[in-house]
């Protein structure tokens, strides 16, 4: 039962950030049909700017030792700023490129975001503890899960139902569901164009951070590489969510988590290496069967 | 003052010039037909207008300012409303979010919905059926319906130009008549100014007005719609009999 429970916990907590980051990814895909290769390093740009420049193993820490109710804000603000700032200074230049010329121009950003880092911090990962009292564990039905853990799912849950009721609820939520839906239309409607793609680059860039600030507490490391694996996974949900679509990149981000944590359990000892491997030929499976994704965008056909 | 001006419009894809040195100026309260057969550079010479396909020469002036290259979100903001080919509902939204999406830019974030709830009950009192149905999702409605919806869409910024591109198409023709007939009420209910793209001028016709016919990106005929559509010239024009 305990174990059972630990599995479960594990998934949630994986899944929870590939939904973020799927989240992430589709916002800005909705509005602009940008497939925005860069997240994984604005993730790793939010946890570095809390660290002074320096090579050393050990991480010089700057705004880290901020208490938590003025470091969150501050992490988050860096993301969103990040974020909106390639959005003025590269991706609107490419408003009318087409995706894959959009595609590449975030690869180049991405690239120029790591080598900055590395130029300043080295590709050494470096210690640091970032909110310490996270990582104690607590007991759950005879299950030992990490305080951490727990938080990263309700942190989650808290933003999945905010960002709902954003976009259920206020006029700018109104404007960029109908923006990613037909943007052109929107316009005509007088729903500002630079307003809401810059809305949904911030918002995006505070979901690379939350995944920062997590990434960061649960490996007390940083590196900066350590957005590109969480960015691959959270690609992949956007896919087989249905591109921009945001439900389906959440829900798809979730079962990634509980696939890749079920493998890491019933695979055979010696194929675990392999997880991965396991993990995206079930992605394939689903491409397969349903090459639209989950919930596709535009779920709902005319009738003419 | 007339509510629309334009002078020597022209429009390119790439190296396909689609409307040539097109001019004509709309007074308030008039309504407009443009026919055209298809290919004649109607439906992109409205997206030029509302500033979709920026013109690659000429000016544009609505309401006293110059337009030309405008955003379409500022040209909206200046009192147009298009309705544009193949309607373009937002299939996801709800009916009542569909009429929302264009009612944020006249107001402050407070009074919004206060606001636009006036507009909204004047919406439902002209098409009760999207009332009835105003939580479903926009895609689930019939052509007829959804026809409906985005003219009361177009109605719920408050504009002072509708520009509407094909009503008919896809319309059974009793449905196309229940939505001219709201049309031309609504034109009289709130001054209204129309300027309505149709591929046969039959509508034109029977409804009145001043109409114009498109061919090859230019304006051939212009005067009134029914001395016109009877006139040998619109048949000669349309067909291209003259050509030769």
């Amino acid at each position: 039962m305990g174990s059972l429970l630990q599995v479960f916990f594990d998934a949630l907590s994986l899944g929870s950030l590939y939904a973020l980051g799927a989240l992430g990814i589709a916002l800005i895909f909705g509005v602009m049909r940008l497939v925005n290769f860069a997240h994984g390093d604005v993730i790793a740009f939010s946890v570095f700017a809390l660290l002074w420049p320096s090579v050393d193993a050990v991480a010089i820490i700057f705004a880290g030792n901020l208490p938590w109710f003025l470091l969150i804000p501050f992490v988050l603000a860096i993301g969103a700023g990040l974020s909106v700032l390639s959005e003025v200074f590269v991706f609107r230049r490419f408003r009318r490129a087409n995706p894959a010329t959009m595609m590449i121009a975030s690869f180049a950003l991405g690239f120029v975001i790591r080598y900055f880092l590395l130029m300043l911090f080295s590709s050494r990962p470096k210690s640091i503890s970032l909110l310490p009292e996270l990582s104690q564990p607590i007991e759950i039905l005879g299950a030992r899960i990490p305080l951490l853990q727990l938080i990263t799912i309700l942190v989650t849950l808290t933003v999945l139902f905010g960002l709902t009721a954003f976009l259920r609820r206020t006029r700018f939520g109104l404007e960029m569901r109908a923006a990613a839906e037909n943007f052109t239309m929107a316009r005509m409607l007088g729903v500002r164009a630079n307003r809401v793609i810059m809305g949904a680059f911030a918002l995006s860039g505070a979901l690379a951070a939350a995944i920062a600030l997590i990434l960061g507490s649960q490996t007390g490391t940083a590196n900066i590489m350590m957005g590109a694996s969480v960015m691959l996974m959270a690609f992949i949900a956007t896919v087989i969510g249905g591109m921009g679509s945001l439900a389906g990149a959440v829900l798809a981000g979730f079962l990634l988590g509980a696939v890749a944590t079920v493998m890491q359990v019933i695979l055979p000892p010696d194929a675990r290496a392999f997880r991965d491997a396991f993990v995206y030929g079930a992605v394939i499976l689903v491409l397969i069967f349903r090459p639209q994704g989950l919930l596709s965008a535009r779920g709902t056909k005319e009738r003419v | 003052m007339s509510l629309l001006a334009l002078s020597n419009v022209s429009v390119r894809y790439g190296r396909l010039t689609a409307v040539r040195g097109v001019s004509f100026t709309l007074a308030e309260g008039e309504i407009l037909f443009i026919t055209g057969p298809n290919g004649a550079g109607k439906s992109s010479l409205l997206r030029a207008i509302a500033g979709v396909t920026p013109p690659a020469g000429g000016r544009i002036d609505l309401t006293g300012h110059d337009i030309t290259g405008h955003a379409p979100e500022d040209i909206a903001r200046l009192g147009l409303s298009m309705v544009p080919e193949g309607r373009e509902v937002f299939a996801s939204l709800s009916i009542e979010e569909n009429l929302m999406v264009g009612t944020g830019m006249h107001a402050s974030t407070r009074g919004w919905k206060a606001r636009a709830a006036t507009e909204l009950e004047a919406v439902y009192a002209t098409f009760p059926i999207l009332k009835d149905r105003r939580h479903s999702q926009a895609g689930l409605l019939s052509g007829g319906q959804q026809q409906m919806l985005v003219i009361g869409r177009a109605l719920m910024t408050n504009p002072r130009l509708v520009a509407i591109d094909e009503p008919s198409l896809g319309l059974a023709p009793n449905i196309t008549d229940q939505v001219y007939e709201r049309l031309i009420a609504l034109r009289s209910e709130r001054k209204l100014t129309l300027l309505i793209v149709e591929q046969s001028s039959t509508r034109a016709m029977l409804v009145g007005g001043r109409m114009m016919l498109m061919r090859g990106g230019e304006i051939v005929l212009d005067g009134d719609a029914r001395t016109l559509g009877q006139s040998e010239a619109m048949q000669a024009a349309y067909f291209g009999y003259g050509d030769h």
